[in-house]
């Protein structure tokens, strides 16, 4: 006991110390991320520059692997005791983060006890409410965002007698024109999408504005079940199976491996996420532009708008004071509006605050990146339904790896569309439920 | 004869089995008491709130047609690794044993890819096979093969036991080599005087003697791809298509580690770990009594 109250007394005598010299040494705060190439020296960069911005605090960037791998790092290290300060997680890991209260420390309580400036409704509807609670709490720092487009190569339309300038705009427009560029222009493929679930499931229901789940696509409450079962899904996979079987449909694979078939000219159709950006730019060597995703017109309401992909910053708990002042220093300096507009035009990512997008739009820029600018349109298309305003599913990371085993089974044949995505809502089902039981006691 | 190590005390012969003791503990049985304690266990991913649920975990992994659809996929998978790779080593090793002209280095390229990590290894042969980009997927392509691992389940099976198999040639070959070398030359001779042939001498002779090695590996394998062949699935196809290629070791990795189910997981890996006690059991009870020392 005695030995306990010494110890005690020696981390505060050391934590007043540390706080009342801050001059001597300086904070540093941990940001495990999981950037690459070009966008992890943007990361770096961001660093350096806070870093030389002003002596108290030094943020260090590390690269923690893919972002399960970063995530669960993080998990590891947290149930270690020694978790980063800032731990940047994928949209799918979100719902995971939310229900975590211990382990994380709210953004927006984090900004109001460091005194700093932060306005959630600067933020666009569709980026803060992806993160926010269902009071409007927000709960991480938006930080990297992308959606869903189709990209098309414009040198196959033209070969294919189809017109490069006017897309298609519905899927069974896009399903005529991949069966006329297959039969003419690119014989191994009509069109692909990368990030199955991702694309034809979460995009897709928020785009015909239909629940994935109820409960606001499981917002308001991790009692939620799915249904994904309904008949426009059933609609999608029938018609992806079909075409499947030709190839005017080719199955791109879980992540985005598959994307390699657009630049390499394989596949002139591929619906994936705006980030794929940098890699057309660098790699198509054919004319290419991109639109927004397809929708089928029969359905009331569609388009509605899209929803995110990418990843936010997760404060994690524990930390003392002085951390959490630095790291909210850090945040306020990346909300700065001109660092928000330089980033989205550097790294093609979506400028995630009204104001950079504004400022951005009125530079002029979009008129010569109109691809950039693409992404945004989808996004703001109307305002957020309760279908549309995100997803908050625990578990989502394995649910994703359940649906994408059952849209396989789709596309193979070996189940029908309706048993694959019944089966799809069932295992999800499962899987919600456990979650549910682990967070909620 | 029996040999004995004849000690004065207690003190010495426990004090000398101490470390080798202290290791098989700290490595082994901790580890495999922790998790038959995590796999009674509901955590969520950070450890945060824990419900102690006796055998739930397991009950829920008795009712989930998935699993036993994983353990039907690792019967395949296993046998054919462990076939293949068993057989094609011997075959190496027998051809490397005789005199050939630049044996040296026909043997240390056979070895090498014992040194390539499992997901390196993956990686390779995702590279050969992938449907758009591989050398390999291309040529069979133009032989008019839709090959197509990303939707055709045994086309990713076929994919996975290459990489799997290719990875453990090298081991089996190293063993193979070295249990052939022991066999003294003349017992051969005077086979091949009294008119066998190779392949009979190789049958009659050869096969018997090895046998020890060839029980060796044989556990061996079985313990590398029910452990360590989930690399290997991992870069190669994630276990899909639609859970063509998840076996169960590559399950208790996508269940714990992707899906934070900690209980489950840890459940499953104490099924998988009596599984392969049993098998080892097996194989020492009946497969080593037909071995010859």
């Amino acid at each position: 006991m005695i030995l306990r109250r010494n110890l005690l007394g020696a981390t505060a005598a050391a934590a007043l110390i540390a706080s009342a010299a801050p001059a001597f040494a300086q904070v540093e705060i941990q940001w495990w991320h999981a950037m690459t190439g070009a966008n992890n020296d943007v990361v770096n960069r961001l660093a350096d520059e806070f870093n030389a911005s002003q002596r108290d605090y030094k943020v260090v960037a590390s690269y923690k692997g893919s972002y399960p791998d970063t995530m669960n790092a993080g998990i590891a290290a947290f149930r270690a005791g020694n978790a980063p300060h800032i731990m940047q997680v994928f949209e799918v890991g979100t719902a995971t983060m939310m229900a975590a209260r211990g382990a994380i420390k709210p953004v927006a309580d984090l900004m109001k006890e460091a005194g700093e400036r932060f306005d959630p409704a600067s933020y666009l509807p569709a980026v803060a409410g992806y993160y926010s609670t269902a009071r409007g709490e927000m709960l991480s720092f938006p930080f990297n965002s992308s959606s869903t487009v189709m990209w098309y190569n414009k040198d196959a339309f033209k070969a294919a007698g189809l017109n490069p300038d006017a897309p298609p705009k519905t899927w069974p427009e896009v399903f005529e024109a991949a069966k006329k560029l297959k039969a003419t222009a690119t014989p191994n493929c009509g069109f692909s999408t990368a990030w199955v679930t991702w694309v034809n499931i979460e995009q897709f229901s928020v785009w015909h504005n239909i629940p994935i789940g109820t409960k606001s696509n499981g917002i308001d409450g991790f009692d939620t079940e799915f249904r994904i079962n309904s008949p426009t899904h059933v609609r999608h996979f029938a018609n992806l199976a079909e075409l499947a079987k030709d190839k005017t449909y080719v199955y791109g694979g879980r992540t985005n491996t598959g994307e390699g078939t657009f630049t390499s000219g394989e596949c002139p159709i591929m619906i994936t996420s705006s980030g794929f950006y940098g890699n057309v730019k660098a790699n198509a060597k054919f004319d290419w532009a991109n639109a927004q995703m397809p929708y089928y017109p029969d359905v009331a309401g569609a388009p509605q708008n899209s929803t995110l992909g990418g990843a936010s910053l997760w404060v994690m708990g524990g930390k003392n004071a002085n951390e959490y002042k630095g790291v909210a220093k850090f945040f306020a300096f990346l909300s700065d509006t001109d660092r928000q507009a330089r980033l989205h035009t550097e790294s093609g990512y979506l400028p995630i605050t009204t104001a950079a997008y504004e400022k951005v739009k009125a530079s002029g820029f979009y008129n010569t990146n109109p691809y950039l600018e693409t992404p945004l349109k989808s996004l703001t298309n109307k305002p957020p339904t309760e279908n549309s305003k995100g997803l908050r599913f625990g578990n989502l990371v394995q649910i994703r790896d359940i649906w994408s085993e059952e849209i396989e089974a789709a596309l193979q044949g070996t189940k029908t569309p309706q048993q694959a995505m019944d089966a799809a809502v069932s295992r999800g089902n499962a899987s919600l439920r456990q979650f549910e039981r682990t967070v909620t006691r | 004869m029996e040999r004995r190590a004849l000690f004065g005390g207690k003190v010495l012969p426990y004090s000398l089995l101490l470390p080798q003791f202290a290791i098989v503990v700290v490595f082994f049985y901790v580890p495999a008491v922790q998790a038959v304690w995590q796999s009674m266990l509901m955590q969520d991913a950070f450890g945060i709130s824990t419900e102690f649920v006796w055998f739930e975990n397991y009950t829920i992994l008795a009712a989930n047609p998935e699993y036993y659809r994983t353990m039907g996929t690792t019967a395949v998978f296993s046998v054919l690794v462990a076939f293949l790779s068993l057989s094609s080593g011997l075959l190496l090793a027998v051809m490397a044993d005789k005199q050939i002209k630049g044996a040296t280095i026909y043997k240390t390229m056979l070895i090498w890819p014992y040194a390539v990590a499992p997901a390196v290894a993956g990686v390779l042969w995702l590279f050969m096979f992938q449907p758009s980009l591989g050398m390999l997927a291309k040529a069979l392509r133009s032989w008019g093969i839709d090959w197509n691992p990303l939707l055709n389940g045994n086309h990713a099976m076929i994919l996975v036991v290459l990489a799997a198999t290719w990875k453990q040639i090298s081991y089996n070959f190293l063993f193979f080599l070295a249990g052939l070398a022991a066999i003294p030359k003349s017992v051969i001779e005077a086979a091949a005087i009294d008119g066998a042939r190779p392949m009979r001498r190789f049958w009659t002779i050869v096969f018997p003697l090895l046998s020890p090695t060839a029980f060796f590996l044989l556990t061996v394998n079985i313990v590398y791809v029910f452990f360590d062949t989930f690399g290997i699935i991992d870069s190669v196809t994630s276990g899909g298509p639609a859970g063509n290629t998840t076996t169960m070791v590559y399950k208790v990795y996508a269940d714990g580690k992707l899906g934070s189910d900690l209980g489950g997981s840890a459940a499953q890996s104490v099924v998988l770990m009596a599984i392969v006690i049993a098998l080892t059991a097996v194989q020492f009870k009946f497969v080593e009594r037909r071995v010859q020392y």
